[in-house]
């Protein structure tokens, strides 16, 4: 299936865009996710975590994605 | 109540402490983040900050749960800045107002912790020579 993939501050710059998608194997966990994005992007094995939300809320990796779930790239936070 | 927002305008102190006014709070304690200067003696000169907005607003929301559970706080109001800020301008401001000071020192303290590690947003700053993601790389 196709995963549709947002992302902001440093993940924004990483793959040069605000979004991307990939092609990947059903089903398809958070962790397995991670690890081809960041064979496509080797940048991504440069920072300190990348995290994912999954409609809104951090998921863990073994959590599993559906086709239409709002997938976001979450670099390490610095607000405040 | 609580008020809870993020604003692509300048953040008002004062607006923030009279959110969680109430005849029933013996302390309010707001805390004003501010951008600073330098950074590890290399001179700053903006700061860039931008949210995953609807999450981060969501995650804002825990944190005041998490007041009201834990502290028993009457009012929280958590406001914070996303653009370009310059030097002395305000990022983020917290008020929380509880019964008894002691209260409102720990959850305010515990909102801008938890606010710093868990709420998407992030900031970039620029120097004269560059600019880098802050915290992004180990």
């Amino acid at each position: 299936m196709k995963i549709n993939i947002v992302a902001f501050g440093i993940a924004k710059e990483i793959i040069n865009s605000p979004e991307c998608s990939l092609e990947v194997k059903t089903p398809c966990s958070v962790g397995s996710l991670k690890e081809t994005l960041m064979a496509k992007y080797e940048e991504f094995q440069k920072l300190k975590s990348i995290k994912f939300a999954i409609n809104e809320d951090y998921q863990e990796d073994r959590f599993l994605l559906n086709e239409g779930d709002e997938v976001v790239i979450i670099p390490p936070v610095s607000g405040g | 109540m609580r008020d809870i927002k993020i604003l692509d305008t300048p953040l008002n102190t004062q607006l923030c402490h009279d959110a969680v006014e109430d005849p029933a709070a013996g302390g309010i304690v707001v805390f004003v983040g501010v951008v600073r200067d330098q950074t590890k003696n290399r001179k700053v000169v903006q700061l860039v900050f931008e949210s995953y907005v609807p999450m981060a607003l969501k995650e804002m929301n825990k944190i005041a749960d998490l007041l009201y559970q834990r502290w028993g706080i009457l009012h929280v109001c958590i406001h914070h800045r996303i653009g370009v800020l310059d030097i002395g301008e305000i990022p983020v401001i917290i008020a929380v107002s509880t019964p008894h000071r002691q209260a409102a020192f720990e959850a305010c303290q515990y909102a801008i912790d938890t606010l710093k590690e868990t709420v998407p947003i992030w900031k970039k700053e620029i120097f004269k020579d560059g600019a880098v993601w802050v915290s992004a790389r180990p």
